[in-house]
Parts: structure tokens; C-alpha cells; sequence
């Protein structure tokens, strides 16, 4: 009845999960009553979960990222405190526990922090930056989200009710073959990212049609920001890659489920094929993770640096190069294997010059900065921050792409710190910079500049503290994912990893901290102009937070950084532009079908991993059937009166006009 | 002048009033590009996996761990069949979008469902090729190259059953409310799909069939 | 794409991928469209078959022969089906396409080169002897 389901899933023997467990509960339980006994829940159905818009949406998956950054960030800690007490010990991780750990650590932080960061961002501001209303397929934004929110869901019930995987946050056969792993933990795995794939697949046909064919008139592609242009490059990826991913887990699904032999060491399987495939995705993925991250920092260097942004050209010219490019070097992550000089050479070559448009990008914003007036605030910190480690990263990594040198290295903790260092130091950093940079954007306060600092230099400090050590231990031969070591030489290195991780804590510590400040303190941080950095581009030509439509009239663009072309006009002639002539906007409909969706596909993801299979067919019915309704749908749009969308925009106009005057008094 | 047209007469006119709303005045692209082009990068994503497929069955092509090969197991003129089923109804889908988009109900309907029953017959055909290598102990567990096989092949079969339940959906649709615009945008988006997978078709017959009969 | 004059209010001429540019005109010829696609399909189809069974053209090359003739009936397709033209409205289209059949090409041929030297190099010691006899 319950397929492979019984009591025994639930880890009462283990206290470390089971307390987890409880404490998580407590807190879910907690919220959603006090949720419900404010009475938000009807706000939160219609204004958020049924919303459709892009920057709902975006704010959303940002939530989902920080939320998993705290339970990946646990794993973290977990995982470092193991590896500073176990020298000539075990630690208090048994080992079956330890793998589960560092596996949920690397999927959580690359699919369910990284990815929803970024890709919350570009929700949040690409159509804002082009001058429209909303992305392409707004429905389908909604259907994305959630059903990324379901991978994540199915990813944590794994530590209450089951396992999850032991095999590493890639599941290599033949550990993960049902021979070999036949709990279900790998496929919690595979069904939580075949599921939050589609969703992700989904954002790349979206987010690639709107910004090659919706912008405001005069927006030509040569005019857009930096930051759409890595938003195309990066979803062209996500379209071209993602797929690649599908195909393989269903492979491996299909050898566990349905005993094939793809990569069964029987019958004539190919153990090898798995890695080829996997990494012919996994790495466009690592540049999709951090080409938005690139993004945000050409926008925030230019326009904290009240410059714009050095070589347009060459900035959109290397964002394509590494689009393409990034299908060209996968085999770097297994030289080890056996492919033979020829083709080792072949693909190190192609990822030395991989370096080459990331280098150019560097150039770029440093020559930005270079003469301008720098406004040394959150944002920019974090991106120097980023220059500086990023590089370190992105040398190791050229490094590492030298075959002999990877046979010494691969698979240590010195390709470990390699990761983590332009992980954390691109993608992270640049996640950071976003988050404060479009804050005020996105909720109409600014974010507490001390504490925002604060955080920055413990992240930085700590990350150095945490990382660098094991570049060391790496080099003295120490493996990845070790449970425990007898090596004294090691252990001091791995103390200073577990302080640095401490520092880091503190860190996150103090962003909590910035959050609820700030949102105690929000009249004072108010963002009244809708304009606080001086910025650039066209989100910044709307109220913060911006009204549903985004602009009353769709502005017409002239140049790059149009936002500032409209400025130096307004300045110059001592006025506003014109008031435009207000006319009656449509908008989509917000739709339950993106949660509806992605309630029936958490049923049967759980459904699959343990053999229900009436959940399964239920479930999937239910799935088709809300489709199927959303497709029947008669009103499908909404309209905005021209009164209304006057009343929103003259407000906007008169803050926008008095700051004007504040700025023409003083000189 | 039919009675469907009568009932959705006001709908005529091109390009529809839908399409054509504020984005004209802002110099923006309509519906139907945004939607088609949208479906076409969809449809690019699906034949990036179809080719991970490919690429799994080409490496496993040589992998029978002792059992059969292609060339013991395929039937020429069951795929000659299976083809002429397939890219027929390629040509009847795209008789039916002319349907579609000059508002003829009788050609809409006609050619859909001829294309329903072509492709029917096409997964009839293969359906039972599945069933009877299974009988004979080449099931897609015997091998690798058999659940590369079964996998690339099945995964098209697959696909055209999801477009047969999609091809009577739009029947479905049009009936009950007519040519509107975003139903048109939709049987636009099915006849892509569909004749992508025929150009897939035609890469598999190749590849799969006469490649691996041929060897 | 310049930045400079006229804005120039890009796409709105696109065609949508799969739109016929005959059917506003006429339904005469968008039929004949399809039906010059279909017959040459059909015609590159049997030619395959044939091709594949026969002993007439030399052996190795019957491949190479295969796959340039699903290439061929892939763009019959793609021209008389899909409407896929170099005209000036139909570069995103174009470019998309390309773009897949990069990568496609890409997975294939790097999938293909780096199984094979796998396969080779992993070969037990017996079957490269066996090879080599």
C-alpha cells in the first residue's frame, strides 16, 4: 500500500538527524502559525505564491536560496568540525552519515542555493533593465519556481523520512547502481533534479525569448546592459546543457528502477560514459552558476564607480566566447581516466583558453574603477572582494587544468579549495552584491550599511581562513571527503579550516542580523526616489518597490546606460521629461497552476523514490488535469485603468521631481 | 462561410487585435513570434537530449554481452512502414495549420485526424516490435546496447504519444472555443513539435535501423 | 544591431519559426510547400533504403552515403516544413538552430573521441593481444 515505506525510514536511532529534524519542525510549524494567526495567508495565496510576476517571483527564489544556504551551510560546519576532530579518532560522524552530509552539502549549495540566487536575480531585474513589463512565459516563471522549491522539499524530508545519497553530490556509478546503493537516498537524489530541472530547463526557454525579443523600442542588443547579455548567455547554456543532465539521470533511474545496463558493470554497461555525459553538463553548469555573478558585478562597478562600464564590446563578446566555449572542456574534470594523452592535451588546451575572456572581463572592471569616484559601499566590496579571490580561484584552476598536475591533484582537497574559491568567491560574492545592490529595488528600504560591511569582512576573512589551509593540505596529499585521517602533518591546517568556517558563521550571523535591522528600521532606510546608487540603467527609472506594470509608458531608449542618458537630459534642462499620455495596461493573471503543479509533482517525486506507484499515477494525473485547466482558461489578462496607472506614475514623478531640485540647490 | 466560422467570425481579421494590442505602438514583436520562438528554443533543448541518447547509443552500439545485434533483431520493412506512417502525417500536420491559420474547419479536422490515426499507426507498429524483441529474450535488460535501444527508440515513441494526447487536445480545444488567438499559437507550437519529431525519426531510421542492420 | 541613427524597432518583421509566409496569401501555395517537401523526403527516404541493402556502391562508404542523405532530408524538413529560410526575418530562428546543432555536434563527436580512447586504454590486456594477432 505504501510501497517500500515503513517506520524504519524515520532515523529514531540517530539523534544528530532526528534532533535536526524535530528542531526544523518546531521552527515550520511556528511560522506557518504565526502566518496564519496574523491572517496573511490569504495576502501570501494572492499577492505571492499565485503571483506571476517576475519580481515576486525573483524575490522568491532568493528566499528558497537563503534558506538552503543555511542548511548547506550547517553541512559545512558538519563537515569542517569532523575533519578538525577525527585525526586519530573518528570524529562523531559515523562514516554512513559523513558521505549523506558532504553529498546534501555539494547539491544543496550548487542546485538549490547558487542556481535559485542567480536565477532570482535575473528575474528580479532583467525585464526591469530592458524596459518591459515582464518575461516571456510568466506563467511559467511561476511553474519554475516551484518546482525548483520541490526539489529542495524532496531534498530535506531526506533527512527525516529515509537517507539520502552517499555517492557525492554526482552520483558515479557503479556506488550509485542499485547493486551497490540500494536504499533509496540516490533516488531521492535523482528525482529531486529531474524535477527541479524542468523548472530550470523552463527558465532558460523563458528568460533566452524575452530578452531576444522583448525590449522597450530603441532597445537594440547592443544597448542592453551588461547584465542581460550574461542573462542570454547563461540561459543559451541552460537550454543547451540542462537537457544533457535529464537524459543521463534518466539513464541511471532506468538501470535502478528497471534494471538496464547503462553503466552496470554487467552486460556490457560503460561505468565511463556516465562521468562523460555527466560532466558534458556539469560544466557549462559551473559557468551558468557564475556568468550572472559577472553580471551583477559589471552593473554594480560601473555604476558605483559613476563610470560606464570599459569595453561594452569586448564584455559582450567574452560573455558569448565562454557561452560557447564552456562546451568545450569538459573533460577536465576526469583526466584521471584513462583517455590517453592525445585527448588530456586536446581538452587542457581548451581550458587554458577558456581563461582568456574571464581575464578580459577583469580587465574591464578594474579599468572602470580606474578614475572614477568610487563609493565604497556593501556592493563594491563585495566585488572587489570578488576580483581579488576570484582570481586566485581562476589561477588554481588553470593550474589544475594542466593534466600532470591534475594527476597529482585531482580529487584532492587542493581541487576542493579550487572549487570553493571561485564558488564562493564568483558566485557567492556576486549573489551577496546583488542581494545588497537591488534590495532597496526590490522592497523600497536600503539595507543596513555597517552590519552589511561587518558581514563582508567576516565572509572574506573567514573564507580566506577556511580555504587557503586546504590548498596546503591538498598539496601534502590529503584526499576529498575523508571521515577521518592519521596524518599529524594535516591536522593543524584542518584547525584553521574549522576556525575560518567559525568566522564565516559570524558572517551570516550579522546578514540575519542586517536583515532584521533593517526591516525594524526600514522607515529610516526608505528608499524614496527609487533611485539610491545614482545608477545607470532602467530599473532605477521606477519606484522602489516598482508598481506591477514596471514603467506607465514603456521608456524609449537611446543609447546604453539609458537610465543615465535620461538623467543628464532632466538634469541639464533644470526639469522632468514630458509627462507622457497614460493608457489602460494589461497584465497576466496571477494563476495557481505553478504551485498546483509542483504540489502533485512533490507527491510523485515521494511516490517514485518509494515505490507507491497508485501515488505515482495519481499524482501524475493530477499533474496533466491542472495543466490541462490552466490550457482552458478563458481571462487570461487583467487591466490596469489609465487613472490608476496615472496616479502611480505622477507619485513617482513628484519624488523624482524634488530630488531633482535637492540636487539642482546643491551643486 | 461554415458554422464555424460564423461562430468565431469576428476573429477574421489579421493580425488579430490580441496581437497586435500595445505592442505595435511600442514597436514590439507579437504573441505568436514570441510564443513560436520560445517553443523552437524548447524544442532545440529536446534535441540536445535526444543526441545524449544518440551519443550513449552510438558507445553501447557494440555492447551485446553475448546477445543479440541489431542486425538478428531489426525488420526493414517494419521501420519502411513505420516511416512512411511518420512523414506522411508530418504532411497532413502541415495541411492542418493551413487549416488552422485560414480558419477552414474542414481541412483543420480532417488533416488532424488523419495525422492522429497515421501516428497511431506508427506506435502500433512499434509497440509491437517492443513487445516481440521481449518475448524473444532481447528485452532492454539483456544488454546495454539493447536499453540504449530501447531508450533512444522509446524515448521518440514516447514523445509521439505525448503529442497524439496533445494533437486531440487541440481538437478538443478548437471545438470548444474556436480559432481564438492563443489556440492558433498553440496548434502552431504542436505542428512544430511534430515535425521535429520526424526530423528525429529520421535520424534514428538511419542511425538505429539502417546502420545497424547493415553493419 | 548598430547603436547608431534610427533606432531601428527590431523583430516586429520576424516570422515565427513553423509559420508558412504562404498561408496569408493563399492556401494554394503552402500546399504545394508541403507537397514539394514531402516528395522529396520521400524520394531521399527510399534512396536510403536502397542504398543500405545494396551491394552497388562500395561497402565503407554506405555510411558516410547514410548520413549525408538524413542530413539532406533533415533540411527538406527544416526548409519545407519548418519554414526555416535565410531571409532576413528568420536569423533568430537560423541562430538558434545553429546554436543547437553546435552542441549537438559538440556532445556527439567530443562523446564519440573520448569513449573511444577510453575504450581502448581500458581494454584488458588478452583483447589488445587478440587485436593485434
Amino acid at each position: 500500500m505504501l510501497g517500500k515505506l515503513t517506520w524504519a525510514a524515520i532515523p529514531f536511532d540517530q539523534p544528530i538527524p532526528l534532533v535536526a529534524a524535530a528542531l526544523v519542525g518546531v521552527v515550520i510549524i511556528g511560522v506557518l502559525a504565526w502566518i496564519t494567526l496574523k491572517g496573511w495567508l490569504p495576502y501570501l495565496w494572492r499577492e505571492w505564491i499565485t503571483s506571476v510576476d517576475h519580481k515576486r517571483i525573483g524575490v522568491m527564489y532568493i528566499l528558497l536560496a537563503m534558506v538552503m544556504l543555511l542548511r548547506g551551510f550547517v553541512d559545512a560546519i558538519m563537515m569542517r568540525s569532523q575533519q578538525a576532530l577525527a585525526f586519530h579518532s573518528g570524529g562523531y560522524l559515523p562514516p554512513e552519515h559523513y558521505d549523506q552530509i558532504f553529498s546534501a552539502h555539494g547539491t544543496l549549495m550548487i542546485l538549490f542555493v547558487a542556481m535559485p540566487f542567480m536565477i532570482g536575480l535575473m528575474n528580479l531585474v532583467m525585464p526591469l533593465q530592458l524596459g518591459v513589463r515582464d518575461v516571456a512565459f510568466p506563467t511559467l516563471n511561476s511553474v519554475s519556481l516551484w518546482l525548483t522549491a520541490t526539489g529542495a522539499l524532496l531534498v530535506n524530508i531526506s533527512l527525516v523520512v529515509g537517507e539520502f545519497a552517499r555517492t557525492g553530490w554526482l552520483p558515479f556509478p557503479p556506488l550509485s547502481e542499485i547493486a551497490y546503493s540500494p536504499g533509496v537516498g540516490v533516488d531521492y537524489y535523482l528525482w529531486s533534479l529531474q524535477i527541479s530541472g524542468v523548472g530550470t530547463l523552463l527558465t532558460g526557454v523563458n528568460f533566452v525569448t524575452t530578452v531576444l525579443k522583448i525590449h522597450a523600442p530603441g532597445m537594440t542588443y547592443m544597448r542592453m546592459p551588461v547584465f542581460c547579455w550574461t542573462t542570454l548567455a547563461t540561459n543559451l547554456m541552460i537550454v543547451a546543457a540542462f537537457p544533457i543532465l535529464t537524459a543521463t539521470l534518466a539513464m541511471l533511474l532506468l538501470d535502478r528502477y528497471l534494471g538496464f545496463h547503462f553503466f552496470t558493470n554487467e552486460a556490457g554497461g560503460n561505468v565511463m560514459m556516465f562521468m562523460n555525459l555527466i560532466w558534458a553538463w556539469g560544466h557549462p553548469e559551473v559557468y551558468i552558476l557564475v556568468l550572472p555573478a559577472f553580471g551583477v558585478f559589471s552593473e554594480v562597478v560601473s555604476t558605483l564607480s559613476g563610470k560606464p562600464l570599459f569595453g561594452y564590446r569586448s564584455m559582450v563578446m567574452a560573455t558569448m566566447a565562454i557561452c560557447l566555449l564552456s562546451f568545450t572542456v569538459w573533460l577536465h574534470h576526469f583526466f584521471t581516466m584513462g583517455a590517453g594523452a592525445d585527448v588530456n592535451a586536446i581538452f587542457g588546451i581548451t581550458s587554458a583558453i577558456i581563461a582568456v575572456p574571464t581575464g578580459v572581463k577583469i580587465f574591464n572592471w578594474l579599468f572602470t574603477m580606474y578614475g572614477g569616484r568610487i563609493d565604497y559601499s556593501t556592493p563594491i566590496l563585495w566585488s572587489i572582494g570578488f576580483m581579488v579571490t576570484f582570481v586566485i580561484g581562476g589561477v588554481t584552476g588553470v593550474l589544475l587544468a594542466v593534466p600532470p598536475a591534475d594527476f597529482v591533484l585531482h580529487e584532492s582537497l587542493f581541487q576542493v579549495a579550487h572549487f570553493h574559491n571561485v564558488i564562493i568567491g564568483g558566485v557567492l560574492f556576486g549573489a551577496f552584491a546583488g542581494y545588497t545592490f537591488w534590495f532597496p529595488k526590490a522592497f523600497g528600504f536600503r539595507l543596513h550599511e555597517g552590519l552589511g560591511k561587518a558581514a563582508f569582512w567576516c565572509w572574506f576573512v573567514g573564507f580566506y581562513l577556511a580555504f587557503m589551509p586546504l590548498y596546503v593540505v591538498g598539496l601534502m596529499g590529503m584526499t576529498r571527503r575523508m571521515q577521518h585521517y592519521d596524518v599529524a602533518a594535516w591536522h593543524p591546517w584542518l584547525l584553521i579550516a574549522a576556525g575560518g568556517a567559525a568566522i564565516i558563521l559570524v558572517g551570516i550571523i550579522l546578514q540575519i542580523a542586517q536583515l532584521a535591522v533593517s526591516i525594524r528600521r526600514r522607515e529610516e532606510l526608505r528608499d524614496v526616489t527609487g533611485d539610491p546608487w545614482n545608477g545607470r540603467s532602467l530599473e532605477w527609472a521606477t519606484p522602489s518597490p516598482p508598481p506591477d506594470f514596471n514603467f506607465a509608458v514603456l521608456p524609449r531608449v537611446e543609447g546604453r546606460d539609458a537610465y543615465w542618458t535620461i538623467k543628464q537630459r532632466a538634469r541639464q534642462q533644470g526639469r522632468l521629461s514630458e509627462e507622457p499620455r497614460y493608457t489602460d495596461i494589461e497584465m497576466p493573471r496571477n494563476s495557481p497552476t505553478g504551485f498546483i503543479c509542483a504540489f502533485f509533482a512533490t507527491f510523485m517525486g515521494f511516490a517514485l523514490i518509494w515505490h507507491i506507484w497508485w501515488m505515482v499515477a495519481v499524482a501524475a494525473l493530477g499533474a496533466y488535469a491542472t495543466f490541462v485547466v490552466f490550457a482552458w482558461r478563458d481571462r487570461v489578462e487583467y487591466v490596469i485603468p489609465a487613472d490608476e496607472v496615472a496616479r502611480i506614475d505622477r507619485a513617482n514623478r513628484s519624488a523624482r521631481g524634488a530630488a531633482l531640485v535637492h540636487m539642482q540647490a546643491t551643486p | 462561410m461554415s458554422a464555424f466560422e460564423a461562430a468565431v467570425g469576428h476573429e477574421r481579421d489579421l493580425p488579430d487585435r490580441r496581437d497586435m494590442a500595445e505592442y505595435v505602438a511600442g514597436g514590439l514583436v507579437s504573441k505568436r513570434i514570441i510564443v513560436g520562438y520560445g517553443f523552437w528554443i524548447f524544442l532545440l533543448s529536446d534535441i540536445v537530449m535526444f543526441s545524449a541518447f544518440f551519443a550513449t547509443y552510438a558507445v553501447l552500439v557494440d555492447a551485446t554481452a553475448g546477445g543479440p545485434s541489431g542486425r538478428d533483431l531489426f525488420n526493414l520493412r517494419n521501420v519502411a512502414i513505420e516511416t512512411a506512417c511518420l512523414l506522411l502525417s508530418s504532411f497532413t500536420c502541415g495541411l492542418a495549420s493551413i487549416g488552422a491559420r485560414t480558419y477552414r474547419g474542414s481541412l483543420f479536422y480532417g488533416a488532424m485526424a488523419a495525422t492522429c490515426i497515421l501516428g497511431a499507426a506508427f506506435l502500433f507498429i512499434e509497440i509491437h516490435e517492443f513487445a516481440d524483441m521481449v518475448a524473444h529474450g532481447a528485452g532492454p535488460t539483456r544488454s546495454a546496447f539493447l536499453s540504449a535501444f530501447f531508450t533512444l527508440v522509446g524515448c521518440h515513441g514516447l514523445h509521439v504519444t505525448a503529442g497524439l494526447l496533445w494533437l486531440l487536445t487541440m481538437m478538443a480545444q478548437v471545438f470548444a472555443k474556436g480559432y481564438r488567438a492563443d489556440i492558433r499559437r498553440r496548434v502552431l507550437c504542436f505542428s512544430l513539435f511534430w515535425h521535429t519529431l520526424d526530423i528525429i525519426w529520421v535520424a534514428i531510421f538511419t542511425v538505429v535501423y539502417l546502420m545497424g542492420v547493415e553493419q | 544591431m548598430s547603436d547608431s541613427g534610427q533606432p531601428r524597432d527590431a523583430h516586429y518583421a520576424d516570422t515565427a519559426p513553423g509559420d508558412n509566409p504562404f498561408d496569408r496569401h493563399g492556401t494554394g501555395e503552402a500546399v504545394g510547400s508541403y507537397l514539394i517537401g514531402l516528395g522529396l523526403a520521400t524520394l531521399l527516404t527510399v534512396v536510403s533504403f536502397f542504398i543500405s541493402g545494396t551491394t552497388l556502391v562500395w561497402g565503407p562508404s554506405i555510411p558516410v552515403a547514410l548520413v549525408v542523405l538524413a542530413v539532406a532530408q533533415m533540411g527538406v524538413h527544416l526548409v519545407f516544413f519548418l519554414n526555416i529560410t535565410t531571409g532576413p526575418d528568420n536569423i533568430n530562428n537560423v541562430m538558434a538552430l545553429a546554436f543547437g546543432v553546435l552542441i549537438v555536434f559538440l556532445l556527439l563527436a567530443g562523446s564519440l573521441w573520448i569513449m573511444a580512447h577510453m575504450n581502448y586504454n581500458m581494454m584488458p590486456m588478452d583483447q589488445i593481444m587478440r587485436m593485434q594477432r
